[in-house]
């Protein structure tokens, strides 16, 4: 990782996050149905869900580690690895699948040479399969973080990376000014 | 009430009954992998699915209550066939060869490929990935065989409050285990072996000891002793076929005899130890409160379940000075056995083996504690379940049924009624109680048969408080005082008992079994142990003590002749040495 400090931005630490952490999860102590709520607040603040924000949610709600990991990695949804700027996911639900989802996907593989699951090594794009966003109509869908592309097309596919690409670059301009 | 009729018989029976426990009542057995006594259905496996009449798809019996006019087949060929197709769909899953396996004629999934006749497995598809788990002393979890059904999920979150296991993933990649499938010894388990209990399938097992057994009692350079847990004779006779509670303590010890044991001795001799030197202890500890305003740790706990003392390591650390000092019986025996006895018998004690027999998982544990090492070597070398026990008397042939009575070997051998009743819930609390109101009233405990009827029984959380009067001159500041005790059995009952004294609750003693029922229910019982069972041999338990002359532990010659020679008084230096430890935090996750 490069040392380099962000221009305008402090660095947050880990142990900032979950004292952040700590002080929100107070409001679902004790609340049935507070832990996955919790999850996504932790995977919002921290890009992914660290094992020290697991152990701190699993020991403030009072619900078992293996519990906790278990609704984990039940839903798609969380992640347990450190996740890309921008979150690729198709959808592979039945309509996106038989109007060419897959085809997205392994578009999407080549060009970003990662696999499900996967994260590329500029730390931009992570890339994943999602079981139907309730946009049939559209299918095949993709979404990149929360931006929805409908009808997508795998020749298009590089069009699209492209774009948030050129995107990034803009902003990392305009930060240095 | 709500009538239905069950393969057009009537029946009539309350509102909330399921459908599994309505056919149970007109004798209709429906069968099931994932349900349990005391724990809400969760329909997971679907081996009990049921035709309604006027229902689309068939139900599962487990999870469907009873409704009024309800016509239900339970032997239809709709709901053969589907039960056959879901055994098959199990078993072609199932990464387990029945020939090698644990669980061989003793496996609910096997009893059920027979039972429906499925001669063989027609569906070919991708087998359960193997994962063995043998990190720890006590279990070993073996994850192709697991048929998912979560009933050690239940018992280790619902029953134990523990929270090991818990299934991770989803669909056919998911698995049983502990967060991000770490290995069990990395994790706050307390080796209970309830999981184990309840596995209807070979995925989770007791690490087996016997090979190790059977090599000391080939050795002739070993004198090899073993020790019976008070909850043994009252399950034993189970693997051989005898009904639940019936006694065997006999045939149990010309079993042992027969097996090779050079002595047979008896782990309620140090149960009646462990009551001098612990009910001492609490004398003790109530004189430095009362007398000289120490800040002393009460409520006293009792120490003698090993799960129970992984539990308070791993989850209440700060009340590990209520723990009673004194180490389990087995592990006294086991440091006796090296010392008092290896004395007598002008014996090295590296020339002696000890071997446990034990209803108990955690005790395999417990035996290899750094602790427990007094004499100079692991004080106890082997730990043998009561299944193990079984299966090695029948490795060697013999004929359980027809054996003649023996009586177990001196000096370790003899014990009180006080010590059978370590068994079971409530028994060490009785026990203690009647010795402690004698030493300190010089009269025996004025209640009916000896028993205190408010501790006996199977409510998760107990209470009883006897009024101290008429003390002798040396314990004058305990007259007129109200010892207030507290019973939990089951781990989950222990958190209630934390909870009751965080809330500013008075208790002076307290007794936790880390197994429901105690030790007759514990993790190395024979299988299956539910309500039923468990009072059955509770009732064997409380008919073995009724039956002695000697009921309480300070009247036990051999112990008093064990003061006499070696400890000296209760508490003293060597006791100190052999008897008593302290415990240790650990790390949760």
């Amino acid at each position: 990782m490069s040392q380099e400090k962000c221009l305008g931005c402090q660095e947050v630490t880990e142990e900032d996050l979950l004292l952040q952490l700590d002080g929100i999860l107070d409001d679902y102590v004790g609340k049935p149905g507070g832990l996955i709520p919790a999850l996504q607040i932790a995977q919002k603040l921290f890009g992914y869900l660290p094992k020290s924000a697991i152990k701190l949610i699993s020991k403030k709600l009072s619900i078992a580690y293996s519990e906790v990991t278990g609704v984990i990695s039940f839903y798609s949804f969380f992640s347990t690895v450190p996740r890309g700027k921008y979150m690729v996911r198709v959808c592979l639900g039945t309509a996106c699948y038989v109007r060419g989802g897959k085809e997205v996907l392994s578009s999407l593989q080549k060009e970003l040479e990662i696999g499900v699951g996967g994260t590329t090594g500029d730390g931009l794009f992570s890339l994943d399969i999602g079981r139907c966003f309730g946009a049939c109509g559209l299918a095949p869908v993709l979404m990149v973080n929360d931006d929805i592309h409908q009808r997508v097309k795998a020749e298009k596919v590089k069009e699209l990376i492209e774009f948030y690409r050129d995107l990034e670059l803009t902003k990392i301009k305009e930060k240095a000014g | 009430m709500i009538s239905l009729t069950i393969n057009n018989l009537k029946i009539e029976v309350p509102e909330g009954t399921t459908l599994l426990e309505a056919a149970k009542k007109i004798g209709v057995n429906i069968p099931t992998l994932c349900n349990f006594e005391g724990r809400e259905a969760i329909g997971a496996c679907r081996v009990c699915v049921v035709e309604v009449e006027g229902a689309r798809t068939l139900v599962a019996s487990c999870a469907t209550p009873v409704s009024e006019g309800m016509k239900v087949y339970t032997n239809s060929k709709r709901v053969r066939d589907a039960r056959k197709t879901v055994v098959e769909l199990l078993l072609s899953e199932h990464n387990g060869e029945c020939k090698t396996c644990d669980r061989n004629n003793d496996c609910e999934l096997q009893s059920l490929a027979y039972q429906m006749g499925i001669e063989e497995i027609g569906l070919i598809g991708e087998t359960a990935r193997q994962h063995i788990d043998k990190t720890t002393p006590a279990l070993i979890r073996d994850n192709g065989k697991c048929i998912k059904c979560r009933r050690c999920v239940a018992a280790c979150n619902e029953i134990q409050s523990v929270g090991a296991l818990f299934p991770q993933g989803r669909g056919f990649d998911s698995v049983i285990g502990p967060a991000f499938m770490l290995d069990l010894d990395t994790v706050a388990c307390v080796q209970c072996g309830q999981c184990v209990a309840v596995c209807p399938v070979g995925a989770i097992t007791e690490r087996s000891h016997i090979d190790d057994v059977w090599k000391a009692l080939d050795d002739p350079n070993k004198l090899v002793v073993v020790q019976t847990a008070p909850a043994i004779r009252a399950a034993l006779g189970e693997c051989f076929g005898y009904e639940p509670g019936t006694l065997v303590t006999g045939k149990m010890v010309t079993a042992l005899r027969q097996l090779g044991f050079d002595k047979v001795f008896d782990t309620n001799f140090a149960a009646d130890l462990t009551i001098i030197e612990e009910g001492t202890e609490l004398l003790v500890r109530l004189k430095e409160k009362i007398v000289e305003g120490k800040k002393v740790a009460l409520p006293q706990f009792t120490s003698c379940s090993p799960g129970w003392i992984n539990f308070t390591e791993y989850f209440y650390p700060e009340y590990l000075d209520n723990l009673s000092s004194c180490k389990s019986p087995q592990q006294m025996f086991g440091a006796l056995a090296k010392s008092y006895y290896a004395e007598m018998m002008c014996k090295d004690i590296d020339e002696i083996v000890v071997v446990s027999i034990m209803p108990c998982t955690a005790k395999k544990y417990e035996c290899q504690r750094d602790e427990m090492n007094s004499s100079g070597i692991q004080d106890v070398d082997y730990v043998l379940t009561t299944r193990e026990l079984g299966k090695m008397i029948k490795q060697a042939g013999i004929d359980f049924k027809s054996l003649p009575d023996s009586k177990m070997d001196s000096p370790l051998g003899l014990s009180s009624g006080a010590a059978d009743i370590f068994a079971n819930t409530g028994g060490v609390m009785e026990a203690a109680i009647r010795t402690v109101y004698e030493i300190v009233t010089g009269r025996e405990l004025p209640t009916e048969n000896l028993h205190i009827d408010a501790i006996m029984g199977l409510d998760g959380v107990k209470r009883a408080s006897l009024k101290i009067e008429g003390t002798l001159p040396e314990w004058s500041f305990l007259e007129g005082v109200e010892l207030k005790a507290g019973v939990a059995h089951g781990l989950g009952n222990s958190r209630k008992i934390f909870q009751a004294i965080e809330n500013g609750e008075e208790f002076h003693f307290i007794e936790v079994m880390t197994c429901p029922g105690g030790c007759i229910g514990g993790g190395g019982q024979p299988r299956h142990t539910d309500d039923s069972v468990r009072l059955k041999r509770i009732a064997a338990i409380y008919a073995e003590d009724e039956g002695k002359q000697l009921r309480k532990s300070h009247e036990n010659p051999d112990i008093q002749r064990l003061y006499e020679r070696f400890l000296g008084k209760p508490l003293s230096e060597t006791s100190h040495h052999l008897l008593h430890t302290h415990y240790h935090q650990k790390p949760v996750c």
